[in-house]
């Protein structure tokens, strides 16, 4: 990929700009709803379709087309802003947001300006040190999506040397909600860190809600971060910048981090920082200088005249509140309790997405401790070999259930299988070679039961093992490990290790 | 009301990325300025007191169930463009911006 043009700007050290600074920051999220239709017309949202396959007269503007709201998309928008804290408004209105850019076939994207559907809010975030930050929420309101632009000519993708740009409008009008935080102050040094915890902590609490896919990488979800520095112990804002398309967690806080030592930069030589957007880049984990806020910014906004106002009864907003789910964080701490995993435990099925998986195999009957070690184990390793897939979705793909784990572990305590013929039976259901019991019975799995078989194995490896079994009668009982590990082999793995240890202890020391 | 000025209409026009010249200019601000004049009537009303209407039928929460309709078909949704390539709108390069 070509980068030219590219120019490098000057970055003092990070303990630079703490020593002298303190920044503000401000997040804007935008969330593309999951709804099965667009914002103002019955257009499906279906990702990755046709160019221009999921498009009407209403959201390419065509004259004398009449949108009308989306109910499921209204009401994603006031349980985001009840789970956000916020107050809902009693009425609203939409908005036109007037500017000229193909991207946008009506010429106008219909916002909110000064009516959100929700506003005044907080979400706590909790911290990698136990400690919570409190993220105020100025306001989430509704709008819609724009189309994708392709350039043409000049580097791939790029306005640079591009000739002509080919748009599809699929995306536009796709229902958003654009979430803003106030001005974060008092992170210090932490500002990176929060800006990733808050963006991660909104991902969850959107996915809880089941109102979007909340994917970042496909553009779902994407994060602007406004930020600007102060000198330390003032309290009058400095000039803020607004880096576009920080889309991922990762780049959310290697981006405040960038522009904080960006901005120092400046200020320290005595500059003044330009009112600017900035573009991110992921590759070179650097911003650059993007339009400058000006004339471009008169969006002449007015009452949408098409659509009438959003106007919620205390009953329907009380009615959604009773919709909200557990929020993440109490959930992650209810169910590490009741599971009795240990904090290391507990962060490694959250990194690897294991909790609702592991709740459903616990509802279902299996233990604990069960439920986590075989979605952890061989079947974690093969998703992760199939390009990175998630455990649910390689269980859901080859219709591995809960309801196999919970019969895995009926197989072991009720004694027909060992740990390790287990493991062999698991390894059969992941090749598909049907359930725990099936996978079983086909490959002759079971621990043999008949003391006798098992008492002869042990005299046998006794006998042909007189100077080691001489060891435990002399007292050495770590000794008969060894045994025992004949003894199994004498069996082909198919004994109950405890047991051979049993006979072979009473047969040497009693 | 503040009288409109030529720099209003050359805003405006760059806004719109309409091209105007400064002849154009010139008779736009006289045309534009008739009409804001003739509205400009409208503020003369009495209006203490009155909320302001956002819609002329007194109506709120008009809505849709959330069920996919047909869409247009990226036939019939190219046929009016003037240029179209790879089933997509083929639109003059944007400059200066991204």
């Amino acid at each position: 990929m070509a980068s030219t043009q590219i120019d490098t700007e000057a970055t003092i050290a990070w303990d630079d700009v703490l020593a002298s600074f303190d920044p503000v920051m401000g997040l804007e999220v935008h969330v593309e709803l999951g709804t099965n239709t667009k914002m103002f017309c019955g257009c499906a949202t279906e990702f990755g379709a046709e160019p221009n396959t999921q498009v009407c007269p209403v959201c390419l503007g065509l004259p004398g087309a009449l949108p009308v709201v989306n109910e499921t998309a209204v009401e994603s928008a006031i349980r985001i802003g009840l789970a956000l804290n916020c107050e809902i408004a009693e009425w609203c209105r939409f908005a036109r947001k007037n500017y000229f850019y193909p991207d946008m076939p009506k010429n106008f994207q219909t916002s909110q300006y000064d009516e959100p559907i929700a506003f005044n809010g907080f979400l706590d975030v909790e911290l990698e040190d136990g400690t919570t930050y409190r993220v105020d929420i100025e306001r989430a309101h509704m709008e819609e999506d724009t189309g994708k632009s392709l350039h043409v000519g000049g580097s791939t993708g790029r306005i640079h040397g591009a000739t002509h740009s080919l748009v599809d409008y699929n995306r536009a009008g796709i229902p958003l909600i654009e979430i803003v935080t106030k001005p974060l102050t008092g992170a210090g040094e932490r500002a990176p860190e929060i800006a990733k915890a808050y963006v991660a902590t909104l991902r969850d609490l959107l996915k809880a809600l089941d109102v979007s896919d909340v994917k970042m990488e496909q553009g779902s979800m994407r994060c602007d971060v406004n930020l600007s520095l102060m000198p330390k112990g003032s309290d009058t804002f400095g000039t803020r910048t607004e880096t576009k398309n920080v889309n991922s967690l990762r780049s959310v806080e290697r981006a405040v981090r960038y522009e904080m030592c960006r901005h120092g930069a400046i200020l320290q030589a005595g500059g003044t920082i330009l009112q600017e957007t900035r573009h991110w880049h992921e590759d070179t984990g650097i911003t650059t200088s993007g339009r400058p806020k000006s004339d471009a910014d008169d969006y002449r906004y007015f009452p949408e005249p098409d659509l009438v106002p959003v106007a919620p009864s205390r009953e329907t907003v009380e009615a959604l509140r009773a919709t909200l789910p557990e929020p993440p964080a109490q959930r992650r701490k209810r169910l590490q309790g009741e599971w009795g995993f240990s904090d290391l435990e507990m962060r490694d099925v959250l990194n690897a997405g294991l909790v609702d998986l592991i709740g459903e195999t616990v509802e279902a009957g299996a233990t604990p401790a069960g439920a986590r070690k075989w979605w952890s184990g061989e079947i974690a390793r093969r998703a992760n070999a199939e390009g990175g897939v998630s455990v649910a979705d390689y269980a859901a793909e080859r219709s591995i259930t809960p309801a196999h784990v919970v019969e895995l572990e009926g197989l072991v305590t009720s004694g027909r299988l060992n740990d390790s013929m287990a493991r062999q039976a698991w390894e059969g259901v992941l090749d598909g070679e049907g359930t725990p019991t099936a996978v079983a019975d086909a490959r002759g799995l079971e621990l043999v039961q008949d003391d006798g078989a098992l008492e002869a194995a042990v005299d046998k490896v006794i006998e042909a093992n007189a100077d080691v079994a001489q060891k435990v009668r002399d007292g050495k009982v770590q000794a008969a490990g060894a045994l025992i590990g004949q003894v199994m082999k004498e069996m082909k793995g198919q004994a109950d290790a405890g047991k051979a240890r049993e006979i072979i202890l009473s047969k040497l020391t009693s | 009301m503040a009288e409109l000025t030529r720099d209003d209409v050359a805003h405006l026009a760059g806004l719109a990325r309409i091209d105007l010249s400064d002849a154009e200019l010139d008779k736009m601000v006289g045309e534009l300025g008739v009409i804001l004049e003739s509205v400009a009537v409208v503020q003369q009303s009495p209006i203490e007191g009155v909320e302001p209407m956002s819609h002329p039928m007194p109506l709120v929460n008009v809505t849709r169930p959330d069920v996919v309709r047909p869409s247009l078909g990226a036939e019939a949704a190219l046929a009016g463009a003037p240029e179209a390539d790879q089933q997509r709108f083929s639109v003059p390069r944007i400059l200066d911006e991204d």
